[in-house]
């Protein structure tokens, strides 16, 4: 569903800050593929996901979601197909509103927006239910200013804003990098329930070597900007992370010692 | 009764120049955008509502043309800004600057008196027979409440929604789907639109209009917010509706402040100097208050013994 075809972005081209993000970039997404991503810093993870939203327009190469070629198409527009969660908990929540007209927001997602009620009484009602089941509480405190909460509050608002109405593709990019390790967790677990329920399609940028092979069907491990490996089904089942080491350090060389606490 | 006289006249100026204060609410508090096109649509309001009398055409007519014309100004401040990457303080002083010539080649001259014309307050003042003060009074307060209804309404909206989300936090709302270009150039417009109306309606009921009406006007703007804000300060929730009476009511405090002061002897030459300095020392006194009370508990942690951890 998703196609990324030889994508390139260099960031400050031309300048002493030249950066290549991203270098003949190629990956395909089927249906229902929950991916996790791996790579050491500035392999170009987020960058990934950033092109793929279209926070950024790529230098060369295409991009398509379900046959539709968005290479040009602007963030809001690609929104329509999907749902994002990013690593700062502060980005995908507005502090300054509520918290059901966070989700009502959410809600509109990728629709025309226009001169009807931002809210109506039968959204709140199912925000109430939508907010049980994170089991933060936030149910009963629908009208508090989103800035009141705290981050792993946030992010797990942010992931039911990403799916409240279900998206063609799901980014998360490090959602759960700021969080201490039990938020972190709880955060994670309500991921994958949601992933499986929903039956979406999903590409997780992680740090953590053991949840990238736990969770999701298909792995793959970025460096200097393109996929160094791609593991699906059995064979990612019983990988281990020695394993993955073992690659990473085959591909990187000598930058392994910068990056091992990373990835450990 | 000199002074009872001064009040009324002061009230009734705030809440026509509550207007503008509410246009300028629009960009700075809900958009969260410092937008200085403000002086300059504001003349333009005037500019516009003037000739047009002066041209004898409907005085209400002229009310519609001059939001018309204060948003075109808002979408001019609004282009530069998101189109062409300009930041949005620069973008709203070019579009400020250039207004000035606009204006007075609207005007042809820099000032263009209503004395012997009909504008729409002499109008209902034949109607209603009441003096020209409570005229102007009332239709003041009639508009407000009219805008405030208006813009609660409009910002409960999706479109409104998305407006206000913008101010907060644009990333996330084009990740969810909403154009934050056009929603940022629908506020300028907004709030440019109710800049001018101000303009016009200030102009007829002073019965003219001039070049120089909108200098300062974007400080008496913020200093209405502030005072609204500071009025209100006690509430720790406080409804968007509630929020836009504020800015109306600070509107009208500021005006009876520089009513009393000018009674008191105050130079009008010296007027500027004392908003500004108003508008400094309101925005410096939560800070400075808040640095106090951060050392006075950091003091008294001190004075409780030797654990260090009085504070809990």
């Amino acid at each position: 569903m998703l196609e990324i075809n030889h994508v390139y972005k260099t960031f400050n081209k031309g300048t002493v800050n030249e950066k290549k993000a991203l270098t003949d970039l190629n990956l395909k997404l089927e249906d229902e593929d929950f991916v996790t991503v791996i790579g050491g810093n500035g392999a170009g993870k987020s960058t990934m996901l950033n092109m793929v939203a279209g926070v950024y327009p790529i230098d060369a190469g295409k991009i398509m979601i379900d046959g539709t070629d968005v290479s040009l198409m602007p963030e809001y527009k690609r929104a329509h197909f999907m749902g994002r969660v990013f690593q700062d908990p502060m980005m995908g929540t507005a502090a300054g509103m509520e918290i059901q007209e966070n989700l009502s927001m959410a809600l509109r997602r990728g629709k025309r927006r226009g001169l009807r009620w931002g809210i109506t009484k039968q959204e709140r009602e199912r925000y109430y239910e939508e907010l049980k089941r994170l089991g933060l509480g936030l149910e009963e405190r629908m009208s508090s200013k989103v800035g009141l909460l705290s981050g792993g509050q946030r992010q797990a608002l942010t992931l039911l804003m990403a799916t409240l109405q279900k998206p063609r593709l799901l980014l998360l990019d490090e959602h759960t990098a700021a969080l201490d390790p039990r938020t972190a967790k709880k955060v994670l677990d309500l991921t994958k329930e949601i992933v499986e329920e929903q039956k979406l399609t999903a590409l997780m940028v992680t740090h953590n070597m053991k949840d990238a092979i736990q969770i999701g069907n298909r792995l793959i491990m970025m460096h200097d900007g393109h996929i160094i490996y791609d593991v699906k089904g059995e064979e990612k089942k019983n990988l281990q992370v020695a394993d993955l080491l073992a690659k990473f350090e085959a591909a990187s060389g000598e930058e392994f010692a910068n990056d091992r606490m990373l990835l450990s | 009764m000199g002074i009872l006289l001064a009040i009324q006249g002061a009230v009734s100026q705030g809440v026509l120049w509550g207007i503008m204060a509410l246009g300028v609410y629009m960009t700075y508090r809900v958009l969260d955008i410092a937008d200085l096109t403000v002086d300059g649509s504001f003349a333009l309001g005037g500019s516009i509502c003037a000739t047009m009398i002066t041209m004898g055409m409907n005085p209400w007519l002229s009310l519609v043309v001059a939001i018309a014309a204060g948003a075109a100004a808002g979408a001019v401040t609004g282009f530069l800004h998101t189109k062409c990457d300009i930041p949005a303080i620069l973008a709203g002083i070019l579009t400020q600057i250039g207004l000035y010539s606009v204006n007075l080649r609207i005007m042809g001259r820099s000032n263009t008196p209503l004395l012997k014309l009909d504008t729409m307050f002499k109008q209902l003042a034949a109607l209603t027979g009441l003096p020209a003060a409570w005229v102007s009074l009332i239709t003041g307060v009639v508009f407000c409440a009219g805008l405030i209804t208006l813009l609660y309404c409009f910002f409960g909206t999706e479109i409104g929604s998305a407006i206000r989300a913008t101010g907060s936090n644009e990333h996330m709302v084009r990740s969810l789907g909403a154009n934050t270009n056009f929603t940022k150039v629908l506020g300028l417009m907004l709030g440019n639109g109710l800049i001018a109306l101000s303009g016009a309606l200030v102009t007829q009921s002073q019965g003219y209009a001039d070049i120089k009406m909108g200098t300062g006007a974007i400080v008496i703007g913020l200093a209405s917010i502030i005072i609204g804000e500071v009025l209100f300060s006690g509430k720790k929730r406080m409804a968007f509706g509630t929020k836009l009476f504020a800015v109306i009511l600070g509107s009208v405090i500021y005006r009876i402040i520089v009513a009393m002061v000018l009674q008191m002897g105050l130079n009008t030459d010296d007027l500027k100097l004392l908003t500004a300095i108003l508008v400094a020392v309101a925005l410096a006194i939560p800070v400075a208050i808040e640095k106090q009370r951060q050392l006075q508990s950091y003091k008294a942690s001190l004075g409780k013994g030797d654990d260090g951890h009085a504070g809990n």
